[in-house]
């Protein structure tokens, strides 16, 4: 047991700090500190400031792109990119096709998309979910058929998240009604730009434009746009759900979270003080601080048990479950931070060239709808119930 | 004891909840909020006509003279439906501090026309600096021949745009923290050094930062005796909030309730899971300790010792606070992605109630001021 980082490793830590301190645009920087919406322009143009430094992925293997890293380098690279305001990465292309296409895809699907993942050129989002379809994922009743060299898709997806900012999205759906609900699953990306694929928004109880329902009709997908083998997707989609225990751990972005909420009850006020010298307050913002240290050791153990060649199991939902709920309670601290000022809702605020004065703080406008959005953390991915189904069934043998 | 209505309360519930059945569809309610005023001027008519307005109010100024209990079976519906008319603002709070501590000639002029539905009130109490703390006042009124003068910055004063006066809390003498020296001033909307910005706020609301420079105001009740009258209004309107949250609770329990029976996954409806039904058990308890603390509060509220009613007050909003909370969470959280929707009602009561709970003093400023007492 050794948590000692070498001065190599120290070396490292000091590079990226000066390379993301010299290279993080301060427009974007802030959009981040404030907790406001960063828009696709500006994720893509910090994406390629690292794709350039040749850290755009670094949970990939080094032949298709990857840094090569060990855990520790990840670890420190993770850490100082949540040390700064970093945006979050978006999951879809870097944290889930992306890993799945190298692992799983044929050398030409390798060859047309792991390029554009990296750079940010090409967007991805997720097809899963059906409006009959949510926790009970196996019941999904899209269609496809094969017709010559093409599946051809119809069925409707729903909660896909920036359906309507994606070029591509990689989907579920069903190719056969034979035996279990599992085995009649494949796997397939499509190009949202392909006739019948009609994306419709979903507006969210924060007011604002993330999910779409996704109707397909007629969609004729290449049947080289399969992935792995027909009727096997459930395998592929499992992989990927342990897969994306990077994105759903969300230790950098908690860390951020609990600066900024610091800062913000650093400077409320109340009887007459920092809201950060009430005791009552101040303990409830430990004690979310020691939930997040003891979820970043759990997934430091994780990360090194990968390290060490052995994969991580359904064990992953811990990390699902209490990564989100750490994230729920500091967005709802910071909005209990803002007293009163979590009250005025006006969306204009945090949209792109607003310069009137802001009411209240300039911080307070983005708070609400982080803490209303993040009450869906703990139903994506799997809800957390399903999570702790999987952890009784498959860790503890219940 | 008898926790039951009378004929005339459980008259005044079917009617609440008629109004709430025709008009309140989530649909006309989106209309409403949406709209410039953000309420609708004809549900505030039908509320006058139908008496609501001077349901709390004295008789002898055209009111009805009804008393908490009347006032709470009102705002449960209310809450049932989220109304967002002005009612907590205008009848329940400006109504209150008139009652409370308005002079002879104040409660003549103003009360009947209130109660007629010709006249709206808000009250700007909240201060940047002030967080919960009612006498955390910055403001300053100072004397000016024979009125008063006001200046400073009042935040977050729900309605204020609709209203024809403000109430205001401003300090006469005193040091920024002090209980004494703070005086309620009764300001009019079009005063000459008002400037007022007005925003929809996260549960449909509407509210407004004032600016006051030079404002002119009339006291409403003793001069710098303004921290005792705020604390008897504010804790009537906490009695009637929390009866609001105890309809939003009831709604979302019992919508999640009968999703649960109709949701099929696994090719069982959710609700054979015992999982979501201990969940729902819990909810159904909050519920219950919701409404049994509404009814404490609202049967103590008239107390004639202080503390008593004090105590009633933080326990009631510290008990709306927690079950508000998980009512509202789980109840989103239950229905998965379709909890998270603009179009479905749940997610609207659950920012109703997470801003029920920030009002007039969260759960832990109050959990503090209860342990003080």
């Amino acid at each position: 047991m050794d948590l000692a980082f070498s001065d190599d490793d120290l070396a490292f830590r000091e590079e990226v700090r000066s390379f993301i301190a010299e290279k993080l645009p301060a427009d974007i920087a802030e959009s981040v500190r404030q907790g406001r919406p960063v828009d696709k322009p500006d994720i893509q143009r910090w994406q390629r400031i690292l794709f350039n430094q040749g850290w755009a992925a670094p949970g990939w293997p080094v032949e298709y792109g990857g840094t090569g890293w060990d855990a520790t380098r990840r670890y420190i690279f993770d850490e100082v990119m949540a040390e700064f305001d970093t945006p979050e990465t978006v999951p879809f292309g870097l944290l889930m096709v992306g890993p799945l296409i190298y692992t799983f895809g044929t050398e030409a699907q390798k060859e047309r998309f792991l390029p554009k993942i990296l750079t940010g050129e090409e967007w991805w989002c997720q097809g899963y979910s059906e409006p009959g379809s949510g926790s009970d994922l196996a019941s999904l009743q899209t269609k496809a058929v094969l017709d010559g060299d093409h599946y051809v898709v119809n069925g409707t997806k729903t909660w896909n998240s920036m359906a309507h900012l994606a070029d591509w999205t990689f989907t579920l759906v069903r190719t056969s009604n034979e035996g279990k609900q599992q085995e009649g699953i494949s796997f397939l990306l499509i190009d949202m730009e392909t006739p019948g694929i009609d994306p419709q928004p979903i507006i969210a109880i924060d007011g604002a434009h993330h999910f779409n329902m996704t109707y397909y009709t007629d969609v004729r997908v290449p049947v080289e746009n399969r992935i792995g083998e027909e009727n096997k997707g459930w395998t592929y989609a499992k992989y990927l759900l342990g897969h994306e225990r990077q994105s759903i751990s969300e230790v950098g972005a908690s860390k951020q979270r609990l600066r900024r909420l610091k800062q913000i009850a650093g400077e409320e006020r109340s009887d007459g003080e920092s809201l950060m010298d009430d005791k009552s307050f101040a303990n409830k913002v430990a004690d979310v601080e020691v939930k997040l240290t003891s979820h970043e050791y759990l997934n430091l153990r994780f990360l090194a048990e990968e390290a060490a060649g052995r994969p991580i199991g359904a064990e992953v939902s811990l990390l699902k479950i209490r990564g989100t709920e750490i994230r729920q309670e500091l967005t709802e601290l910071t909005i209990e931070a803002l007293g009163y000022y979590a009250a005025p809702f006006e969306m204009e605020q945090l949209s792109d060239g607003w310069n009137e004065p802001s009411i209240g703080p300039d911080y307070a406008a983005a708070q609400m709808p982080q803490y209303l959005f993040s009450r869906a953390a703990t139903i994506y991915g799997g809800s957390n119930e399903i999570q702790r189904n999987i952890i009784a069934k498959m860790v503890l043998g219940l | 004891m008898d926790f039951s209505l009378s004929e005339e309360q459980q008259l005044l519930k079917d009617s609440v909840q008629r109004f709430v059945r025709d008009e309140y569809e989530l649909e006309s309610r989106r209309k409403l909020v949406a709209s410039d005023i953000g309420y609708s001027e004809d549900n505030w008519a039908k509320m006058a006509e139908l008496g609501w307005l001077a349901l709390p109010l004295p008789e002898e100024y055209g009111g009805i003279g009804g008393g908490a209990v009347e006032t709470m079976v009102l705002m449960e519906e209310f809450g049932r439906g989220l109304v967002v008319e002005p009612y907590m603002s205008s009848i329940v709070i400006g109504g209150g501090f008139l009652m409370a501590g308005g002079s002879k000639e104040q409660k003549t002029e103003l009360l009947p026309k209130l109660a007629a539905g010709e006249m709206k009130l808000a009250f700007a109490y909240a201060e940047r600096q002030s967080r919960f703390d009612l006498n955390d006042v910055e403001c300053k009124a100072e004397k000016n021949g024979d009125g008063y003068s006001l200046s400073g910055h009042k935040g977050v004063v729900f309605h204020a745009a609709t209203a024809d006066k403000i109430i205001v809390s401003a300090r006469t003498s005193g040091g920024s923290r002090d209980a004494d020296g703070i005086t309620l001033f009764l300001i009019d909307n079009n005063s000459a050094g008002l400037s007022r910005r007005d925003y929809p706020t996260v549960d449909g609301l509407r509210a407004s930062e004032l600016e006051m420079d030079g404002v002119a105001g009339t006291p409403l009740g003793e001069v710098g005796g303004g921290a005792a009258l705020m604390e008897e209004v504010v804790g009537q309107a906490i009695a009637a909030i929390c009866a609001e949250a105890v309809g939003c609770m009831d709604v979302l329990q019992e919508t999640t309730n009968e999703y649960l029976k109709t949701r099929v996954q696994f090719g069982v409806p959710l609700s054979k899971f015992q999982v979501l039904q201990h969940r729902m058990v819990d909810m159904f308890m909050e519920c219950e300790q919701a409404r049994s603390m509404c009814y404490m509060v609202n049967l103590k509220i008239g107390d004639e010792d202080a503390t008593e009613r004090a105590k009633a007050v933080s326990a009631a909003k510290v008990q709306i606070g927690n079950s508000g909370r998980y009512v509202g969470q789980q109840s989103v959280q239950l229905h998965g992605g379709m909890g998270m929707t603009d179009e479905l009602h749940v997610g609207h009561y659950f920012k109703r109630l997470t801003m029920i709970d920030t009002m007039f003093g969260n759960k832990d400023h109050h959990l503090k001021r209860y342990a003080d007492l």
